[in-house]
């Protein structure tokens, strides 16, 4: 399974493909905005501009592998696969999150979306699925 | 040299092995041909087709062993990280179907699981079953990682040591899944969790503590996995159940116990070792909380420091899922003692949730009835455990919002009603009935006002507002500013102005972290204090939203009264709100006794002799002077002190007694009784003085009462109504008495009854009355008289003793009854001795006196009485005794001018009718009627040799200055009066021994001319009439 998230400190989307195990997910999410703090921090000292996006694992569980991507507005997105998932490699979820940011961005343009509010685009909902069916 | 290459040959062949190993013709003979060992070749034979990734590894093993013998660890190390990758790649494409066939050794069931050993070097139990391929995944897992540590560990890189750890655990569980694997359920558990702790172990081992706390960022990811495994094997046998563990559960137990096999021996001796731990964790329901506890606490405080406090937070929810699966079976357990603290626990949270309003109404309804549902089946089915009482927090029930004083000065005296009214918003969806809601009270006994600035927080009406949030928050909330100027040094001129906050530190604070994760921990020290006094109300029904509840403040004793604990009873739960703050006090008081003394009667209390009748009961009188109740009272007295028990008499009520009281009266002729009100303990003293004639006698009566530690001292004057005068009036030998009563106060009275007696009843004295009067009213000021005839038969009364007596009562109090005035005196020398007659003629042949020519005064002495008394003295001439008398004339008013002697000595006979004239010259030195001269006449004593014993001294000494003085007179007389003086024969005589003159007594001697006057007439001759008139 697979399942996306963007979120700043609290979460602006949520698309999950296996619907069941969602409080777990959630809290697996928000646990990892600690490790997404830690990386932040740690990478924002080193290289304040020129700043790698793409956090890679943020931690692995026995059920899961919790990948990050933080943008430069500190918008962040997070991508929850199964371990048992072995086709998804670091390549992979890299490039998914480069997609998910543009779609984002395009979201942002967007002159009636309030920044904050909950993501309901078409656009990105469909971006989210192509790369869902891609990834299962 | 010959080695290097060497072993750079072996390597390449070992390589070109490899790269072969993907033809279809590789061939095991042909990778064995390089194989140094022959064990390994046998081992090789033996697995002929199936097992070539052992081969691998153990060849490639060789080849790290040599690394490692070289010191080259970090190339052993990477020989060992290809190894793992290349066997995680043949479990990954085996998964995705490309058979490896040899790999199906590791498909095997798993039947042991007894985690990690990092403590040897080399695993040669584990190498052996790997070379003899009886290895399964774990083993041979295992195997390689303790391998990898023991190289991480010497290349001091022991962090690596913890991710690869987590990684490989990760990793086995879905490798394992991958090959479907049959494992027994909880098997992996055990794996990881003593694998875990294995790893954390040899990390301990390995640093100091300092390095251990400055890297929990990397341990504290084992520590989590190991108690989220340690969790789900409590779930797996039961040991997190509503029924504890069953029959099925304790085998399951027993299975997983026996897969981990026996312990290692070198763990065997320490007594924390991994697989201990285990054991006795899954042996019991207790040891499996303590553990767990243990392990989540670490967890959750690692996450605290690295600052992950989400992750932390994650820890504590499944911590507090924990504790809510202990309550569910709860009610089952009966007497453990750790019991309550769960109860405490899951009781608190359900509070929380029900007071959330957050949360919908109906899962707020569903908390709170098991709130409800627990109180009231404990109340019912334990009544052998009263004392198990359930504390919980109040905070989470209700909130104090107003507390109210009636009356609002939150200050009684005792006894008197103070009411409190209490305002509290329930925080439950629906009404609580509460069995009791109290407040403890501290009791000190304060003087009242002194704690009156601890009471600032009070309001002028009473009341006490409690602020919304904890206090905690509040006191944080509050901003404080101050301002800032910064002046630069140079000119002093204002570089820079702003406003700075002083304790953003506190406002800035997280508040959720340490606080929220205390909670449960804090919740059991809630605990109610025993009091002495308690504010009450039973069978309360609270509301949502606020309620009032009406106290009545105990007031029984004087001090100062705080509120410390709030407590609300629900059958065995208590709500406890530990600290009231701010502080409620309020204060009782008891005025001190006062003792006020009141003249009854009057209101001149000096003037007022006071004079009572008294009972010995006393009058309850209300504070409207109402009369309540009269009882008895009952007097005891010592010798010095008088107890006065006084009757039960309410607050703010008078008690008004009379008392009797004897007053002696010293050294004074008048006796009287007299009475004031006095209370308590009596003791007296008394002083007497005289004042503008009143006899004052002064009394002091001090008052002490228990209830006092002063002394009221009361100070009574008592007043003498009258004076009393006696005198004896002669005329000729008769004798009267006359008594003189004076009123000195300002009262008028009746007096009746005067009666003089003979105190000696001589027979032969008699008393006649010549008062025709029996009642009389004196006024005040003024005098009465009384006169008696003193008659006697026979020989005269050498002393009387008389009492004069006489009834009185106020005049203006008709029925009041008669007091007794009693007065004593003595006469002494009562006879007339002498009488003395002075008669003036005029000068031969003249027929009148005329002013300025000489008359005759002509001054006979009679002896009236033959001397018996022995206070004269007789002298002896020629056989006859005769005593001599000193005359002496006498005139105040300096009318005449006496010429010649005014004074002589003559020798009177001791015989009865003696008689002695004496002639003298006297000339007027006025007309008119003038008075005769007086004549005194005194004992004359010529002063002898021997001094004399006077028996009188007192009137001896008094005469003696008197004679002095009238010589003085005479002389001055004689001066003025402008005639030649002839001098005193007196005067003239030799100083020497002093003759002594004596006074007779007042009836003594009896003047029978006095009062008479002479006509004088005015000298013809003058041509200057001189006019007197007197």
């Amino acid at each position: 399974f697979i399942r996306f998230v963007v979120l700043i400190n609290y979460p602006l989307y949520i698309r999950s493909v296996p619907t069941q195990g969602e409080l777990k997910f959630h809290y697996t999410v928000h646990t990892s905005l600690d490790v997404v703090e830690e990386k932040i921090s740690g990478v924002g000292k080193a290289l304040a501009d020129q700043r790698e996006l793409y956090l890679g694992l943020l931690y692995p569980t026995e059920d899961y592998k919790v990948y990050g991507y933080v943008t430069n507005s500190k918008v962040k997105f997070v991508i929850v696969v199964d371990s048992s998932n072995t086709s998804l490699r670091d390549n992979e979820i890299r490039s998914m999150f480069r997609k998910l940011h543009n779609s984002f961005t395009d979201v942002m343009c967007n002159p009636f979306y309030n920044p904050g509010d909950p993501i309901q685009s078409k656009a990105f909902d469909s971006i989210v699925s192509t790369m869902m069916v891609q990834a299962c | 040299m010959s080695f290097t290459r060497n072993l750079g040959r072996f390597e390449d062949d070992m390589r070109t092995l490899r790269e072969k190993r993907t033809e279809p013709g590789w061939s095991f003979c042909d990778y064995f041909m390089v194989q140094v060992c022959d064990w390994l070749r046998e081992l090789s034979i033996r697995a002929v087709g199936c097992s070539s990734a052992v081969h691998l590894c153990v060849d490639q093993e060789e080849l790290a062993f040599v690394f490692e013998m070289l010191q080259q660890f970090e190339d052993a190390l990477v020989q060992y990280d290809e190894l793992d990758a290349l066997f995680t790649q043949y479990v990954l494409n085996f998964g995705a179907g490309d058979g490896a066939n040899w790999l199906g050794s590791f498909c095997q069931p798993v039947r042991s699981w007894n985690g990690l050993l990092l403590r040897r070097p080399i695993d040669m139990e584990k190498r052996d079953l790997i070379q003899r391929g009886e290895a399964s995944l774990l083993d041979l897992r295992s195997y390689l990682f303790s391998r990898q540590c023991t190289l991480l560990i010497f290349l001091q890189r022991p962090w690596e040591v913890t991710a690869r750890a987590l990684e490989l655990l990760h990793n086995c569980v879905q490798e394992l899944q991958l090959l479907e694997v049959s494992v027994e359920s909880g098997a992996l558990d055990c794996w990881v969790f003593l694998s875990s702790l294995e790893v954390l172990h040899r990390i301990e081992g390995c640093c100091d503590r300092s390095q251990l706390e400055a890297n929990c960022s990397h341990t504290v990811g084992l520590w989590t996995y190991a108690t989220e495994k340690l969790r789900s094997l409590g779930d797996l046998c039961g040991l997190v159940s509503e029924n504890g563990p069953d029959s099925e559960d304790l085998n399951k137990t027993v299975d997983l116990l026996a897969g981990l096999g026996a312990e290692r021996p070198e763990t065997i001796n320490s007594p924390q070792s991994p697989y201990k731990k285990l054991k006795e964790a899954l042996s019991s329901v207790e040891a499996f909380e303590k553990h767990y506890l243990e392990l989540s606490h670490a967890a959750m405080e690692m996450y605290r420091v690295i600052g992950r406090l989400r992750s932390a937070r994650l820890v504590g929810k499944s911590l507090a899922e924990f504790y809510m699966w202990l309550l569910c079976f709860a009610c089952f357990l009966s007497c453990a003692c750790g019991f309550f603290d769960r109860v405490c626990r899951y009781l608190q949270t359900s509070a929380l949730l029900a007071s959330d309003t957050n949360l919908s109404d109906e899962e707020r309804r569903h908390f709170c009835q098991e709130i409800l549902t627990f109180a009231r089946q404990t109340a019912e089915g334990k009544g052998q455990q009263k004392d198990a009482r359930v504390a919980l927090s109040m905070s989470s029930f209700t909130r104090l919002q107003e507390l109210r004083f009636r009356p609002s000065s939150a200050l009684v005296h005792v006894s008197a009603a103070l009411q409190l009214e209490l305002r509290l918003c329930s925080l439950m969806p629906v009404p609580v009935t509460l069995e009791q809601i109290s407040a403890s009270i501290h009791f000190t006994q304060e003087q009242p006002g002194s704690t009156a600035q601890k009471r600032a927080a009070q309001n002028p009406d009473g009341t006490v507002t409690f602020p919304a949030a904890s206090p905690a928050s509040a006191s944080a909330s509050a901003l404080e500013l101050c301002e800032i100027l910064e002046h630069s040094p140079s000119d002093n001129a204002l570089s820079s102005a702003g406003v700075a906050c002083r304790n953003m530190h506190l406002l800035m604070r997280r508040h959720d972290s340490t606080a929220s994760l205390d909670t449960p921990n804090t919740a059991p020290a809630v605990a109610m204090e025993d009091a002495a006094q308690m504010l009450r109300a039973s069978d309360v029904t609270l509301l949502p939203g606020n309620n009032s509840i009406v106290f009545t403040a105990p007031s029984q004793k004087p001090g100062s009264y705080t509120l410390r604990q709030l407590c609300a009873t629900l059958g065995c739960v208590q709500f406890i709100l530990p600290h009231i703050y701010p502080v409620v006090q309020y204060e009782v008081y008891s005025q001190e006794p006062q003792l006020s003394i009141q003249p009854l009667t009057g209101h001149n209390t000096d003037s007022m002799p006071v004079l009572h009748s008294s009972t010995c009961s006393a009058r309850i009188l209300s504070s409207s002077a109402e009369l309540l109740a009269e009882s008895a009272l009952s007097i005891q007295s010592s010798e010095k002190v008088t107890s006065i028990s006084l009757p039960v008499t309410p607050p703010y009520h008078t008690l008004e007694f009379l008392l009797e009281v004897l007053c002696h009266i010293p050294s004074c002729p008048a006796r009287m009784e007299s009475e004031r009100l006095t209370n308590g303990q009596i003791s007296r003293r008394s002083r007497t003085r005289f004042n503008s004639g009143m006899t004052l006698i002064d009394q002091k009566v001090s008052v002490d009462c228990p209830w006092s530690i002063y002394s009221t001292l009361v100070s009574l004057t008592f007043h003498v109504p009258f004076t009393i005068k006696h005198s004896l009036l002669s005329a000729g030998r008769r004798k009267f008495i006359q008594v003189c009563l004076r009123n000195v106060s300002d009262t008028n009275f009746r007096l009746t009854n005067q009666t003089l007696t003979e105190n000696q009843h001589t027979p032969s004295l008699e008393l006649c009355s010549l008062n025709t009067r029996t009642h009389s009213l004196v006024f005040r000021q003024q005098c009465v008289f009384s006169v008696w005839e003193l008659r006697w038969s026979g020989v005269s009364p050498v002393s009387v003793h008389c009492e004069f007596s006489a009834a009185f009562a106020p005049a203006d109090a008709p029925d009041a009854a008669l007091k007794l005035y009693r007065y004593d005196f003595t006469l002494e020398r009562v006879s007339t001795l002498y009488s003395v007659r002075a008669e003036i003629r005029p000068a031969v042949g003249e027929q009148q006196c005329c002013t300025g020519s000489l008359c005759r005064l002509e001054v006979s002495l009679t002896r009236l009485s033959e001397a018996s008394d022995s206070d004269e003295e007789y002298s002896e001439t020629d056989g006859l005794r005769s005593s001599r008398l000193l005359y002496e004339v006498i005139d105040n008013s300096s009318n005449w001018a006496v010429c010649g002697k005014s004074s002589g000595v003559v020798s009177m006979p001791v015989a009865a009718m003696a008689t002695h004239k004496v002639h003298m010259e006297v000339m007027p030195l006025f007309a008119g009627h003038l008075l005769v001269p007086s004549i005194r006449v005194f004992k004359y004593q010529p002063r002898l040799a021997s001094p004399v014993i006077q028996p009188d001294t007192d009137s001896c000494l008094e005469n003696d200055s008197l004679s002095l003085e009238d010589q003085a007179e005479t002389a001055s007389l004689r001066s003025r009066g402008s005639v030649q003086s002839l001098g005193s024969g007196e005067s003239a005589q030799p100083r020497g021994p002093m003759p002594k003159r004596q006074a007779f007594g007042p009836g003594q001697v009896f003047s029978g001319t006095q009062g008479q006057q002479v006509l004088v007439l005015p000298a013809a001759d003058h041509h200057l009439m001189e006019v007197n008139v007197t």
